[in-house]
C-alpha cells in the first residue's frame, strides 16, 4: 500500500512539473498584459517602467525559473490587477467554489440514485423512460445555456429565486457560507443545480446500468428466497454492490465539477475561483491564471489518490487483496 | 391432514411470454414429497426443473408466471397467494439452495449479516439471539471456528464453505422443505461427499423434506428416496429411486441412464440418445420425446397421461419397458 502511494505521488509530481511547463509558457502566447495597465497619456519610459515593475522586462526563461523557485516556497506571483499574492487570492475565493460543488454532489446523489434506481427496477415504465430521456438532455445541453434558462424561468419570469451573488453568508469555522442562511440557500439553489444537472445524468445512468445488471444475479434471488423484505433486498443488498462504481465515479468527477464551475460561476456572478480565473483572463493577470491552473491540478492529483484509497475501503474484496500483497 | 404429502404439486404450468412465443418452461408438472424424504428431480438442462423449484418458492421472473396447477404446502395453495404471504413463507417455511456457491452470498455483506436478516425477516428477535442461531446453523453444517467465520466476508470463504453457509441459512428457520437447485454441482467431489452425507443426516433427523434438483445421476442415486425425472416441462416418470434406476419404464430415463458410464457393463460403449431437447416454444404435438425415441409409432402422437405401472411407480408413455423388465417389476412389487 504504501509503496503504491509513494509511486502515486512521484507521477503526480511529473504532473504538476509538465503542467506548471505547458502553463507558463502557453500563457506567454496569450497578448501583452503590459498594455492592460498603460493609459493612453504614457511615454515609451512610462511604459517600460511598468514592464519592468511587472518583471516582464527579463527573458521568458529567466521568468519560469523565478516562478519555480518561488513556487517551491509556496508563492505562486503576484496578481498584476490586484497587487496583492495569486495563491492568497485563489484561497481567499475557494470555500464558495466548494461549497458550490459540494452542494452540486449532494444533488447528484440525492436526485441520481433514486431516479436511477427506478429506471432500473422498471425498466419498462414510461416514468424510466422519461427519466432516461432527460438524462440524455441533461448530458448533451450545454452548461451556460441551462443557466441562462435557470435564471430566465425562476429568477425573471416566477420570479420564485434570486439570478446572481451568494446572498448572506455567515461564518462556519472562520470560513463564510451561505448554506446555513435561508437567503444564501435561496442563492445556492440555481447554480448548485446547473453545475449538479451533468452529474445527475451521469448517477442516473450508472445507477440505472448497475441495478439492471445487479437485478439478475443469484445473491439478490438468494436474497428473495430468504424471504427479505424488497426494501431491505433493493436498500442494503443492491444499493451496497452499485455504490462501488458510483462512489468511484463521482470521486473522480469532484475534480471537474470544480473545474466546470467556471461556467456556471460566470453565468450566477457567483464569486468563486471561477469567476475570478475569467476575470483573470479577460484582464490577462498571469499570475492568477497559471496559479488557479496548478491548484486546479494539484486537486485533480490529490482527488484522484484518495479515490483510488477509498475504493479499497468500500470493497472488501480489494482489501483483501491489499493484505496478501 | 397429518398424511398429506409435505408437498403437493398438481399438473403445474408455468410459461414464459416471451417476444418470440410462449416457453412452456414446466407443462404439467405433478409431484409431492413427503416429511423426511428426498425427492431426487432430474433432467437435462431446460427440462424445467429449475423452473418447477422457483414456481413452488414463488420466484418465477417476469416474463414468466405460473399459468395453472397447484401448489400445496401442507395442505396450503401457495398458487394465487398475494405477494406479502409467499414471502412469509419463503425462508421460513421453504427455503432454496442454489448452484453456484460463489454467487449466492452477497459479496459486500459480512456472513453474519446475511444470517442475522434471515432470522428477523421471519421472526421478531433480538440481534444476539439470531446471531446465536446462526452460530449453531454453521455449527450444525460442520463449519469450524463458527465465532470468527461470522464476521467474514464470502470471498474469504472457499466454495465448499459458501455453500454450507447456503445451506446454513436455508436450514436458519427450521422450514419443512428445501429446494435444492444442483448445489453440488460446481463443488469438487470429495465437498461434494461431505456435503451429500451431511444433507442426508440432516433430513433423517429433523423430518425435512428436500427435492434436489440436478442432471447428476449418481448423485441422486446415492442421495435421493424417490426420483422424478423431468423432460420438456413434463415428470415422463417416478418412483423409488433405486427402481427407477435399475429398471426404468420410460424410453427417455432408460436413453439417460445408459448414457452414463457405469462398472457393471465395462467396456460397452456409451449409448447416447440421438437428436437434442425440443425447444419449448415449438413443442411438438403428442409425446414431446418422440423424435427422439427408438419405440415410437403412431400411438405417440397423442400426448400420453402419467401412468401408474405399480403402486409407486408412473411413467408417461404409451410404450413403456414393462415386457423386458416384467420379472423385476413383478419381484420388486412383491416386496412392497
Amino acid at each position: 500500500m504504501s509503496v503504491f502511494i509513494l509511486r502515486r505521488l512521484m507521477q503526480s509530481a511529473l504532473v504538476m512539473v509538465a503542467m506548471a511547463v505547458i502553463v507558463f509558457f502557453g500563457i506567454h502566447l496569450v497578448g501583452d498584459p503590459v498594455w492592460m495597465f498603460v493609459s493612453p497619456d504614457m511615454d515609451q519610459h512610462d511604459i517600460e517602467e511598468v514592464t519592468r515593475a511587472l518583471g516582464l522586462d527579463r527573458p521568458i526563461w529567466e521568468q519560469f525559473g523565478y516562478f519555480v523557485l518561488s513556487a517551491l516556497q509556496g508563492d505562486l506571483g503576484t496578481s498584476f490587477v490586484f497587487g496583492e499574492p495569486a495563491l492568497g487570492l485563489i484561497i481567499e475565493r475557494m470555500p464558495a467554489t466548494l461549497e458550490l460543488a459540494f452542494t452540486a454532489l449532494l444533488m447528484a446523489v440525492v436526485f441520481g440514485i433514486p431516479l436511477g434506481l427506478y429506471a432500473g427496477l422498471y425498466p419498462d415504465s414510461a416514468v424510466s423512460k422519461s427519466i432516461m430521456a432527460g438524462s440524455i438532455l441533461g448530458f448533451s445541453l450545454p452548461t451556460f445555456w441551462v443557466g441562462i434558462m435557470l435564471i430566465m424561468v425562476f429568477a425573471v419570469i416566477l420570479g420564485w429565486l434570486p439570478s446572481t451573488g451568494r446572498g448572506d453568508t455567515v461564518d462556519l469555522f472562520g470560513v463564510p457560507v451561505s448554506f446555513l442562511t435561508l437567503d444564501g440557500l435561496e442563492h445556492l439553489l440555481l447554480p448548485a443545480f446547473n453545475l449538479a444537472l451533468l452529474k445527475i445524468s451521469l448517477v442516473i445512468r450508472l445507477t440505472r446500468a448497475g441495478t439492471r445488471e445487479a437485478i439478475h444475479m443469484d445473491y439478490i434471488k438468494f436474497a428473495r428466497a430468504k424471504g427479505l423484505s424488497t426494501r431491505r433486498i433493493i436498500g442494503v443488498h443492491l444499493l451496497k454492490n452499485i455504490l462501488i462504481p458510483v462512489v468511484t465515479v463521482l470521486g473522480l468527477e469532484f475534480g471537474s465539477l470544480i473545474a466546470f464551475s467556471v461556467v456556471t460561476e460566470t453565468v450566477f456572478a457567483w464569486p468563486g475561483m471561477g469567476k475570478l480565473l475569467i476575470e483573470a483572463i479577460q484582464q490577462l493577470d498571469r499570475p492568477i491564471i497559471v496559479a488557479y491552473l496548478m491548484m486546479i491540478v494539484f486537486l485533480f492529483v490529490v482527488i484522484n489518490l484518495i479515490v483510488d484509497i477509498l475504493y479499497s475501503i468500500l470493497d472488501p474484496r480489494v482489501r483483501l487483496g491489499d493484505r496478501g500483497a | 391432514m397429518s398424511n398429506a404429502p409435505t408437498l403437493q404439486v398438481t399438473d403445474l404450468k408455468t410459461h414464459f411470454f416471451t417476444r418470440a412465443g410462449v416457453a412452456k418452461a414446466v407443462d404439467g408438472v405433478t409431484l409431492s414429497v413427503d416429511r423426511g424424504e428426498v425427492l431426487g428431480l432430474v433432467g437435462e438442462s431446460g427440462s424445467g426443473k429449475t423452473v418447477t423449484g422457483f414456481s413452488i418458492l414463488g420466484l418465477v421472473d417476469h416474463p414468466g408466471r405460473i399459468v395453472s396447477g397447484s401448489i400445496r404446502l401442507n395442505g396450503e395453495e401457495l398458487v394465487g397467494k398475494p405477494e406479502a404471504e409467499l414471502r412469509r413463507i419463503r425462508g421460513r417455511k421453504v427455503a432454496m439452495i442454489f448452484q453456484d456457491p460463489m454467487m449466492t452470498l452477497n459479496p459486500v455483506l459480512r456472513v453474519d449479516t446475511q444470517m442475522i436478516e434471515a432470522i428477523r425477516a421471519h421472526e421478531d428477535v433480538s440481534e444476539d439471539a439470531a446471531r446465536q442461531r446462526s452460530r449453531e446453523a454453521l455449527v450444525r453444517v460442520g463449519i469450524p471456528s463458527p465465532d470468527e467465520r461470522l464476521q467474514s466476508y464470502p470471498h474469504q470463504f472457499s466454495g465448499g464453505m459458501r455453500q454450507r453457509v447456503a445451506i446454513a441459512i436455508a436450514l436458519l428457520n427450521e422450514p419443512d422443505l428445501i429446494v435444492a437447485d444442483e448445489p453440488t454441482t460446481a463443488l469438487d467431489v470429495t465437498i461434494q461427499a461431505q456435503i451429500l452425507y451431511e444433507v442426508q443426516k440432516l433430513c433423517a433427523e429433523t423430518g425435512l423434506a428436500m427435492i434436489w434438483i440436478t442432471h447428476d445421476l449418481a448423485v441422486v442415486g446415492g442421495l435421493a428416496d424417490r426420483l422424478a425425472v423431468m423432460y420438456a416441462g413434463r415428470v415422463v416418470e417416478e418412483g423409488p429411486v433405486d427402481r427407477v434406476l435399475d429398471a426404468p419404464l420410460h424410453p427417455y430415463t432408460h436413453g439417460l441412464i445408459g448414457s452414463v458410464p457405469s462398472h457393471n457393463r465395462r467396456g460397452a460403449r456409451l449409448s447416447q440418445i440421438p437428436g437434442m431437447t425440443p425447444s419449448l416454444l415449438h413443442l411438438p404435438e403428442g409425446c414431446s420425446f418422440a423424435a427422439r425415441c427408438p419405440r415410437a409409432d403412431d400411438a405417440c402422437r397423442v400426448m400420453p397421461q402419467l401412468e401408474r405401472f405399480a403402486p409407486s411407480r408412473a411413467a408417461r408413455c404409451h410404450h413403456p419397458f414393462i415386457a423386458e423388465n416384467d420379472g423385476q417389476e413383478i419381484d420388486l412389487t412383491f416386496n412392497e
